[in-house]
């Protein structure tokens, strides 16, 4: 089979797998939209981290933002939220299923709407900041925005908002999650293997490699951090605004921006995988995910002392990860390789 | 001087108490080359990062074409034809050759929308053409990381090349280059120069280099201009020997 056609077969049997899955394993699907998930947090991560070489801590801002936004458009649009909130869960709005409907779609998109806009926002203070003082400052983004809506009781402090219920059954409810998760991450992936074949994907990694060259080349840095950040901020806050809906009840701390797990994981997941690759979140977020629900189901109490010791030994002895070691061990297959044709017209000839 | 590209004037920096240029003025003509040349510590790399907005400076004017530019930063200046290299080669180290060239296509006219374009397959030939020019064609396939600190150079080059400059300023284009590649460089600088009408302003220590190349050459010390003159009124200038030779 020629390159493309493996390709293509290789992404048929992956979306194949993918609709097929919670069907086959209906007691699953919320754990594999988590996965889907996963993978678009990793995908996501690698472009700032991976690619542009910008170590974020913080980009979980977007996805809880994606997710305050979206709550606060479903429960906005139909009812006064200052009242809703302030009730902490008593009241119980019957949406009809159109009102459901509309109200998560405006809400999902408000989401991504609005996450492209604080990244442009943030993106012009924590971009001035290199090295480590952007990863603590991206970090001081999502931190403080955990804090402010812990204490702004107009979108319910503390103790979050409970979503609207989905007006019908709950195994459908489950399956529309899946989907929506499912499809989040294949456009993110699609997206990306296109934006890196455009000349976008060269400059950030030329950002990467050397910024002060870039600048003297006159690529636009700052224009390319600030629409790197945003893209991320697109599909995290979609994400973000679907993840509110699967768990029913949104509170700042442990599901809207939840720093130390989900914040972290994306890191990791990308540090798995190898860095700056297409395919190297994908991997390294569906190993992380199996071996997390592996550590969790059979290592209980000891789970946490699993996740750490796969981060030392993956930051101390496997730093490339499994896509940048592939790399350094086939350099031909990935297409570095010297052209013993010396000219360009020889290369006519030939 | 009408035909003046850049005309620096009466330019001052300190770094604290280090005066690293004092009182700078000079000119480098539309389609010349211009040599700089100082002792090691001279401010010849201070005046390049002025010129280039990498700093700003105290004092005096800096203008590119008649226009003001000491007060712009770096990726305006360069978008506006005004390119340098460094003395330390910097390229994209884990991009292969062809994309380091193609990467510094002018970002002169990018709108927004040209971020997310292709190269296109007039970009790509050119590309090609000019790590033939350099005379890596071979390697283009190659990580730029891995090649040696002379064909960085070679590749830096062959980038700045790309980026249609109208000026390229060097810094020491033959240092740490092997004396036989070194002929070849200064043929392939000057056919930069006569063929493709870049305007040069050249940073050097080999003096077999500058001497040969440069139309006028400025030589400064301890932060000030101590001379300027063709090649032949430097080489004779006891005031250069003696800055060169440590004399007083």
């Amino acid at each position: 089979m020629s390159q493309p056609l493996k390709l293509a077969a290789l992404y048929g049997a992956i979306v194949a797998a993918g609709i097929a899955a919670p069907l086959v394993f209906p007691e699953y699907t919320f754990q594999l939209a988590v996965l889907w998930i996963m993978i678009l947090f990793a995908l996501t991560w690698d472009i700032n981290g991976g690619q542009m070489g910008y170590n974020s801590l913080g980009n979980i801002f977007f996805f809880g933002a994606g997710m305050y936004i979206c709550a606060l458009t479903q429960v906005g649009l139909y009812y006064d939220i200052g009242e809703y909130t302030a009730s902490s869960g008593e009241i119980k709005i019957d949406y009809t299923l159109a009102q459901y409907f509309n109200g998560l779609a405006l809400g999902i998109v408000l989401a991504a709407i609005g996450c492209v806009a604080l990244a442009v926002v943030f993106g012009r203070v924590v971009f001035g900041l290199r090295g480590p003082y952007f990863a603590i400052g991206t970090l001081g983004v999502a931190l403080a925005s955990a804090e402010l809506m812990g204490t702004w009781g107009w979108v319910g402090a503390g103790g979050g908002i409970s979503l609207p219920v989905y007006p019908g059954d709950p195994d459908q409810r489950a399956l529309l999650y899946y989907f929506l998760c499912f499809a989040a991450a294949i456009a993110t992936f699609a997206f990306l293997r296109w934006l890196y074949g455009t000349s976008f994907g060269l400059a950030v990694n030329a950002i990467r490699d050397d910024e002060e060259k870039a600048e003297a080349m006159g690529i636009h840095t700052t224009r390319y951090k600030t629409v790197a950040w945003a893209i991320s901020g697109f599909f995290l806050g979609i994400v973000g605004a679907v993840f509110g809906n699967m768990t029913g009840f949104i509170e700042p701390l442990e599901v809207a921006f939840p720093t130390t797990t989900f914040g972290i994981f994306m890191v990791l997941m990308v540090l798995l995988g190898g860095k700056g690759t297409l395919w190297g979140p994908v991997i390294g977020a569906v190993l992380f995910h199996v071996l997390k629900e592996v550590t969790w189901t059979y290592l209980l109490g000891w789970q946490w002392i699993v996740l750490g010791a796969l981060i030392i030994v993956n930051v101390i002895f496997f730093q490339q990860g499994i896509m940048g070691w592939m790399r350094e061990k086939f350099p031909e297959r990935f297409g570095l390789v010297v052209d013993r044709r010396t000219t360009i017209s020889s290369q006519e000839d030939g | 001087m009408t035909d003046a590209v850049i005309e620096v004037d009466h330019v001052s920096k300190s770094f604290g108490g280090v005066v690293a240029n004092h009182d700078v003025s000079l000119s480098v003509p539309k389609g010349r080359i211009t040599g700089l040349i100082g002792p090691n510590g001279s401010g010849k790399t201070t005046l390049f990062n002025s010129i280039v907005g990498y700093h700003p400076i105290d004092a005096g004017s800096i203008k590119f074409k008649g226009r003001e530019i000491s007060d712009l930063n770096v990726p305006k200046i360069a978008r506006l034809g005004l390119l340098r290299t460094f003395q330390q080669t910097r390229i994209y180290g884990k991009l292969d050759c062809m994309q380091n060239v193609l990467i510094s296509i002018p970002h002169r006219n990018a709108s927004w929308i040209d971020m997310f374009a292709r190269h296109s397959r007039e970009q790509q030939e050119r590309a090609e053409r000019l790590l033939e020019f350099v005379g890596l064609f071979a390697k283009r396939r190659l990580l730029a990381g891995s090649l040696s600190f002379g064909q960085q150079k070679l590749l830096e080059f062959a980038m700045a090349l790309m980026n249609e400059p109208e000026v390229l300023m060097l810094d020491e284009p033959t240092a740490g280059i092997n004396p036989t590649l070194i002929n070849g460089l200064i043929d392939r600088l000057r056919r930069a120069n006569t063929e493709f009408g870049i305007t040069m302003f050249i940073i050097e220590h080999n003096m077999r280099v500058i001497m040969n190349m440069a139309d006028s050459i400025y030589c400064l010390a301890h932060g000030e201009l101590l001379a300027h003159g063709s090649p032949e009124q430097i080489q004779n200038d006891r005031r250069v020997i003696d800055a060169y030779l440590g004399a007083h």
